[in-house]
Parts: structure tokens; C-alpha cells; sequence
């Protein structure tokens, strides 16, 4: 039965002919593919390591992972690591990328083969995926994973008897633990000129023979199947031009083509052939009759009470982390900062070394301090990912969530934004309904993120004592969390407020299954820390370092004469008025400061932010803090430590000891949570702008979020200002 | 090798069949048979991902506010997970 049911050409050969013969030096390419939780990612880890590189499938925005493993022999392979899927029929857009890689041979990233990832706990359900690889007619060797689920659950699988069904070698393993990976690597080394599965699993309807037969023929493709999915799918192929796709819906509307209700036959008549060959397979001899563990676990963590009071606790964790453990890590890097900053300028003078310092090592500085924060919260996530409690965050959280608009799934990239909008944003690619995901996209940087913790501790501080309410509340650690509320608040009812606004484009679907638990594996957790970090270094960081230096220049030079003039004029009155060395210092550098280009760019935009209780200086915080919001701290400090005793203090000591015209302090608790409550709602991030662009492909969507935020925020200092003060 | 031959019909009922009950309607910790899926759309999601005709389906617990659900199915003991809406698009057998 699963024979050959009919002999077709085999896949591979004819693409090199039609692009010449590959370059000798390029690597056999292997594409990872495999069903949701099925180990794929666990996989791809053991076998490239710290050898990955994130980048992008050509024309969407979904990630490419790639790596390159070292196989048996000394020989090596690029392996891409695909979307979980269920099937070949895509439902969601990550799925498509597959579609686009898999039904092109020409494509520049067709793999020579596939590793199909199995979980070995649910065979059935795993073999609907690979049998329609294997009727593609693509290479390919079954990774058998999770065995040890499997055997806990006393299923025994018959591995020879199943190679033989199948007719690819099967490898049983367990990739989280590295069981059978050497077995796999030998055997992929051997496969890399692997010729296709021999069984075929499926045939299309004897009805629709002519239908594929034109297509076959008019593209040039090696088997029904693939023409059967070209019927399907011609919409959502990338790769095809505008009159192949035309060709192919007239030709579909003449065959009077359903594919909906294909497809259903098709899964249907698969699930009994694999059945049928299971019935050979696979033993189940269970000791006792109980419940999975994982079902047991359920109970508790999704229970009604215990399962918020867990969520809750697990959130206080996070922010216990995010907030108080790293803060040891960040004073360190601060301080060793700091002590090379004096150490250069100790020992040399000069302009150069001024930028060196005050420019370049600053805004390293700038970089490094966010390390140990973004480290922790991805350290979280991976491990609610990898053990399966996500899953749970969102069934518990889904029907809370929807009548803003955003589902369930919403939940992990609005807290992902409590790091970072940028990678929560990418993360909201996992939500399959386009209306759902774009809510989440426009509204996830309301959440306080990260980049905004610098901006609320330094003002927090300035205002707020460090004292306690009632002997347990710390005061700043309420005001602190007040304004992540505002934050969270402000994000659910924007989309609230969009979701009247938008019109669905699709279904949406929520069903998902749940992963069961294990414990995290150290290795996947290390490498996502360390591809979120290297991320921000590389992506961020050059910003924040360009930006520093820039501004540092912006705040030391300025137009024409104005800054030797109006330091000329300072110099007189200080010999007329005979004020001391410092004092004179002092004044020059303010002088200098206020006719520099910075300090003509925030008098320029005065008039516009005095309305919400800012001056020009912080008007220059709020334009250069543009381009990240954690530049407004360096700004800030750079202002004011101009004229002061550089680096000594701290930005709070240098912001406390600015007064206003009056003599007494400028920041206020009213100006201080004008300014405050600006950041909380303010787009304040090309970053997120850029990712929300590339993430939704037009314009519209981050022109969208910088005018309302910028509103929002406007308007709600606005009324902060004019309240209270 | 029944489900070869039958066409995609017999899978997906129409709306308009008799009101069967549901995988909404099982009370926590009943067990059911799929007979079949009410909305084709909804139908190719729930089939590729095991919940075909004649699958034992078990109501193991809600969320709190009483949505989604949580279904395990078949002799694998799968936990999907799905909201009212879905669940009820999944006809049983009396």
C-alpha cells in the first residue's frame, strides 16, 4: 500500500540543469520541517550550536534561521529551520514561507533534502505532514523525537517496520537530551545525494488527472502532487508572476476546482492510510490506566484561582528579576564605565579624547548597561516557552483579552513588550488572524518597555523619596508601577478603540494544542539570550553609539561665531563683576551650550513644549531621545555635565542641582511626571517604527502609531501640566 | 479505508443538519466521538490537526471564565486547546 503507486520523474534533477551546475564550494542545503512542538527548534540548536544566523526569507518578514552542522565524515551542511506546521496547507502567514520554499525548485533556497521532526508521542497525527512531503517527492530522512515520551507513555514504535512503509531512513532520538543525533548526522551525511521516498501515500482524485496534467506540463513540475498544491495555493505563491497566477485561476475555475473541500478529503483519506500502517507500527502497553502527567499539571496551572495566583507569581518574578537582579550586573558595567572614562581623561586632553570620552565610551556605555536586563527577560520567556507554560498564558488570559480586540496569543508579545516593543512586535507573527496581529502590533509599544526603565528610575528618583507607605510599600517602587499600569491600561484600550476601526480580512482561528511540560533545555534557553543580545549590540547599539557621538558634537560646536561671541561676552562680565575661576567656568560652558547647534534646535521647538512644563533643554532630550528612548538619559547628563565637573556626578545629582529662574530646583514632582507620563505614552523609537514597517509592509501602520502616540502623549502631559502645576 | 471513498460532503455537514450536540456542550471529563465538523473552513484547521470523524474527544476543563476549552483527543491523549466558538463546530455522535 505504500508502495509506488506510479512511477514519477524524481524532483531534484532537472533544477540543475536549468541554473547551471552548483558553484563546487556551495554546502548541501537541509531543511528542517516539522509540526509545532515536535522538538524542531531543539534540533536545529544540537546541530548548528552557536553557528546560527537570523536573517529573513526573501519577500516576507518571517525569520530564516540557518546554521551550519558539522555532519559524519568531515562533511557539512546549511540547515534552515522552518515554521511549525501541521500541514502544507498554510493557515497562518509564517506557514506560507514553506509553501514559497518547498513548491519552487528554483528557488535559491530549495533544500536538497528534508528532516522531518516526529514527535514519536503522537505518530499519527505527525505522519499527516510527512506524507505530503513524501508525495512532493522530496528527500527525506524522519527524525523520530521525543522517544522518551513515548516510552513513558509505554507506546513502542517498530523503527523497521516503519523505515519500510516509509521507505526514508528513520532515526529515533531525543533532542533535547542529544540522544540519536550522532546517528542522524552520519546518516544525513550519507543522504546528501538522497534520492526521493519511494511510497507515495495519497493520490489525487482520478478527476482531477486533465486539471493537473495542464499544470504539470506548464511549469514544468515532476509529480501530481506538487501540481495539486500549485492548484491550491497559486494565490499565496510568491514566486509566481502575475499570468501564472491568471493561468491557473482560470484554469481552476474551469475544472470547477474546490479546494476547500479537497483539502478536507485529502486529510481525511491520509489519516486512514496512516491508520492502517500505524496498526503495524506502533504498541501501546500501559501499566496503568492515568492521566498523562501534563494533564495532571493542567489542572493545577489552569485551574480557576491557583491558575492566576501562579500567573501572578510568575509575572512578580519577572519583574523581581528585571528590576532588582539585575541591577547588580547593570551598577558594574556603569561603574567600570565610568572608571575608564576617568582613567583616559586622566592621563590625556584634548578634543579627541573629549569625544573618545564624552561621545563614543559614553554611548558604549549607553549599550552595555541594557544587557543584563534584556538578558533576564529573554532568560524568562525562553524557559515559559520551552516548558509549555506559555501555552497555558494564553488559554488562561484568552477570554480576557478579546473584548480589546486581541486574543489569547496577544498576551506573550504585549509582555515581550515589557522588554522590548522590537522583538515583541516580531512576535506577533505567531498570531494567525490579521486583525488580531495588527492590534497587537499597534499597540504593543504602548507597553513600558525596557528602554523606558532608564528615563522612569532617573526621574522616579529625582521626585520621589526612597521611602516606605504603610512600612512595606516602597514609594518609588508604587510610582514605578503605577506608570507600567498606565502603560498597560493605555494599550488595551487603544485597542479597544482600533478594533471598531478595523476590518477583519480573514478567519481567526485560536485552536492550538498544548505542548506538554518539560523541563527547559539550558542550551536553547543560552542561545535565545545570546541571539536577543547580540541583536540589540548590533542593531540598537549602533544607534545609540552614532547618536551619542552625534549629539555630543551637536552640544560642544554650534553655528557661526555665536558660541565664541557669547563666551566673549561671559568673559567680560566676569572680569567686571570679578566672580571667581569656577563660577566663570561654569557660565562660558552654559553659554556655550545654550548657542550650540543642540541648544538652537530645543529653543526652536520652545514654544511648542512649554505648554507641558518642558524648556529647551529638555526639548533637546526629547528630539535626540527620538532615536531610542534610553538616549534621553545621555542627552540629559550630557547637557547638564557640561559646565560641571564631568562625570563625577551622577545624571540625578546633576539633574537635582538645576534650578530654575527662581533658584529653586527646575524638576519638580509636577514637571517631573509631566515629563513622565510623555514617555509613557510617546513613540519614542525609530527601532519600532522600522520593525512595525517591516512587520506590516506599509507606511500606513507606523505613520499610524507615531501620530497617535505622540498625541496620546502630548495630550496627556498637557493635562498633567496644566493641572497641577 | 471507509473515509477513502467518502467525499468531502459526508466530513462537513451543512449548517442546516440537525442540531446535533456539541464538543461545547460535553460536561468536564465525558468522553465523546467526532462525528462530524459543521463549518468547512474551520473544518481543514481541526483535520490536519487530528480531529477527524471518529475520534474520541474528552472535555478535561475550561478556563475560568468558562472559554476556551480544553479537549484531549484520541488514543495519543493530546490536550487542544480551542475557544466555545470552535469547539462548537465539532458535531459528536449520540
Amino acid at each position: 500500500m505504500a508502495g509506488a503507486i506510479e512511477h514519477e520523474r524524481p524532483a531534484v534533477p532537472h533544477r540543475g540543469a536549468e541554473r547551471g551546475a552548483p558553484a563546487p564550494e556551495r554546502l548541501p542545503r537541509l531543511a528542517l520541517i516539522g509540526n509545532p512542538n515536535s522538538g524542531k527548534t531543539s534540533l536545529f540548536n544540537q546541530l548548528t550550536g552557536l553557528n546560527q544566523k537570523v536573517g529573513n526569507f526573501p519577500g516576507v518578514t518571517v525569520d530564516r534561521k540557518t546554521g551550519v552542522a558539522q555532519l559524519g565524515g568531515q562533511r557539512r551542511a546549511e540547515v534552515v529551520d522552518l515554521p511549525g506546521t501541521y500541514s502544507l496547507y498554510p493557515k497562518s502567514l509564517d506557514e506560507r514561507v514553506i509553501a514559497d520554499l518547498l513548491y519552487n525548485p528554483l528557488a535559491a533556497d530549495y533544500p536538497d533534502f528534508v528532516v522531518v521532526t516526529v514527535d514519536a508521542s503522537n505518530l499519527r497525527r505527525s505522519l499527516l505532514l510527512f506524507s505530503q512531503l513524501a508525495d512532493l517527492g522530496l528527500p527525506a530522512i524522519m527524525a523520530l523525537n521525543m522517544t522518551d515520551v513515548a516510552a513513558e507513555r509505554g507506546i513502542q514504535l517498530d523503527v523497521v517496520t516503519l523505515e519500510r512503509e516509509l521507505g526514508v531512513p528513520v532515526v529515533p532520538m531525543n533532542a533535547r537530551k542529544g540522544v540519536g543525533l550522532a546517528a542522524l548526522r552520519i546518516l544525513m551525511a550519507d543522504r546528501l545525494a538522497a534520492s526521493p521516498p519511494a511510497g507515495r501515500f495519497w493520490q489525487p482524485d482520478a478527476a482531477l488527472r486533465p486539471l493537473l496534467a495542464e499544470i504539470r506540463v506548464h511549469f514544468d513540475l515532476p509529480n501530481d502532487y506538487l501540481a495539486l498544491h500549485y492548484a491550491h495555493q497559486f494565490r499565496q505563491l510568491h514566486f509566481l508572476g502575475e499570468a501564472d497566477q491568471e493561468f491557473l485561476q482560470v484554469l481552476t475555475e474551469r475544472a470547477g476546482f474546490d479546494s476547500m473541500a479537497q483539502q478536507a478529503a485529502e486529510t481525511v483519506a491520509r489519516y486512514a492510510h496512516i491508520n492502517e500502517l500505524l496498526l503495524e507500527v506502533v504498541t501501546v502497553t500501559r501499566t496503568e490506566r492515568r492521566e498523562p502527567a501534563s494533564n495532571r499539571i493542567d489542572k493545577v496551572l489552569t485551574h480557576r484561582v491557583f491558575g492566576y495566583l501562579i500567573f501572578l507569581a510568575v509575572l512578580f518574578l519577572l519583574f523581581q528579576a528585571i528590576f532588582a537582579w539585575a541591577q547588580y550586573p547593570m551598577d558594574m558595567i556603569d561603574q567600570g564605565i565610568s572608571a575608564l572614562s576617568a582613567a583616559i581623561q586622566e592621563r590625556f586632553h584634548g578634543p579627541l579624547v573629549r569625544l573618545l570620552t564624552e561621545g563614543v565610551i559614553a554611548g558604549l556605555g549607553g549599550v552595555l548597561i541594557f544587557i543584563p536586563q534584556i538578558a533576564l527577560l529573554f532568560a524568562f520567556l525562553a524557559v515559559l516557552e520551552e516548558t509549555g507554560y506559555m501555552a497555558r498564558v494564553t488559554f488562561l488570559m484568552d477570554k480576557l483579552m478579546r473584548p480589546f480586540g486581541l486574543s489569547g496569543k496577544s498576551v506573550v508579545p504585549l509582555i515581550s513588550g515589557l522588554a522590548c516593543a522590537v522583538p515583541a512586535i516580531m512576535g506577533a507573527r505567531t498570531i494567525e488572524s490579521w486583525k488580531d496581529r495588527m492590534l497587537t502590533i499597534f499597540v504593543t509599544p504602548l507597553m513600558s518597555c525596557s528602554a523606558r526603565i532608564p528615563v522612569y528610575t532617573v526621574l522616579v528618583a529625582l521626585v520621589v523619596p526612597d521611602e516606605s507607605w504603610l512600612g512595606i510599600f516602597n514609594m518609588r517602587g508604587l510610582v514605578l508601577m503605577g506608570l507600567y499600569l498606565l502603560g498597560l491600561s493605555s494599550a488595551l484600550l487603544s485597542a479597544l478603540v482600533l478594533k471598531t476601526v478595523l476590518k477583519a480580512r480573514e478567519r481567526s482561528y485560536f485552536i492550538m494544542e498544548f505542548p506538554v511540560y518539560r523541563w527547559p533545555r539550558w542550551k536553547n534557553v543560552g542561545l535565545t539570550i545570546v541571539e536577543k543580545v547580540k541583536a540589540f549590540i548590533f542593531q540598537a547599539g549602533k544607534v545609540i553609539i552614532a547618536i551619542s557621538v552625534l549629539l555630543w558634537v551637536l552640544a560642544s560646536y554650534g553655528p557661526g561665531q555665536r558660541q565664541a561671541q557669547a563666551a566673549a561676552q561671559v568673559q567680560q562680565q566676569a572680569t567686571a563683576q570679578r566672580w571667581p575661576a569656577v563660577e566663570t567656568e561654569r557660565r562660558v560652558a552654559s553659554a556655550r551650550l545654550e548657542t550650540s547647534y543642540a541648544g538652537t534646535f530645543g529653543h526652536l521647538i520652545e514654544p511648542a513644549i512649554r505648554p507641558l512644563g518642558f524648556d529647551w533643554k529638555i526639548g533637546i532630550a526629547l528630539l535626540t531621545s527620538f532615536a531610542a528612548r534610553e538616549v534621553f538619559v545621555g542627552t540629559m547628563s550630557t547637557i547638564y555635565s557640561v559646565g560641571q565637573d564631568a562625570d563625577l556626578g551622577t545624571v540625578q545629582q546633576k539633574l537635582a542641582s538645576e534650578k530654575d529662574a527662581q533658584g529653586q530646583p527646575f524638576f519638580t514632582p509636577v514637571r517631573a511626571l509631566s515629563l513622565l507620563v510623555f514617555y509613557v505614552f510617546a513613540m519614542q523609537c525609530m527601532s519600532t517604527l522600522a520593525v512595525t514597517y517591516r512587520e506590516t509592509k506599509s507606511w500606513r501602520w507606523p505613520l499610524g502609531q507615531l501620530v497617535y502616540m505622540t498625541g496620546l502623549a502630548y495630550a496627556a502631559s498637557l493635562f498633567v501640566w496644566q493641572l497641577f502645576s | 479505508m471507509a473515509f477513502f471513498r467518502r467525499s468531502a460532503a459526508a466530513v462537513v455537514t451543512s449548517p442546516s443538519a440537525p442540531t446535533r450536540r456539541t464538543a461545547n456542550d460535553l460536561r468536564t471529563g465525558e468522553t465523546a466521538t467526532v462525528c462530524c465538523l459543521k463549518d468547512p473552513e474551520m473544518a481543514l484547521k481541526l483535520l490536519e490537526m487530528g480531529c477527524i470523524p471518529g475520534t474520541q474527544v474528552r472535555l478535561t476543563g475550561r478556563a475560568p471564565l468558562g472559554d476556551p476549552l480544553m479537549l484531549v483527543l484520541g488514543d495519543e491523549e493530546y490536550t487542544l486547546s480551542l475557544r466555545v466558538s470552535e469547539a462548537s463546530t465539532i458535531q459528536l455522535k449520540d
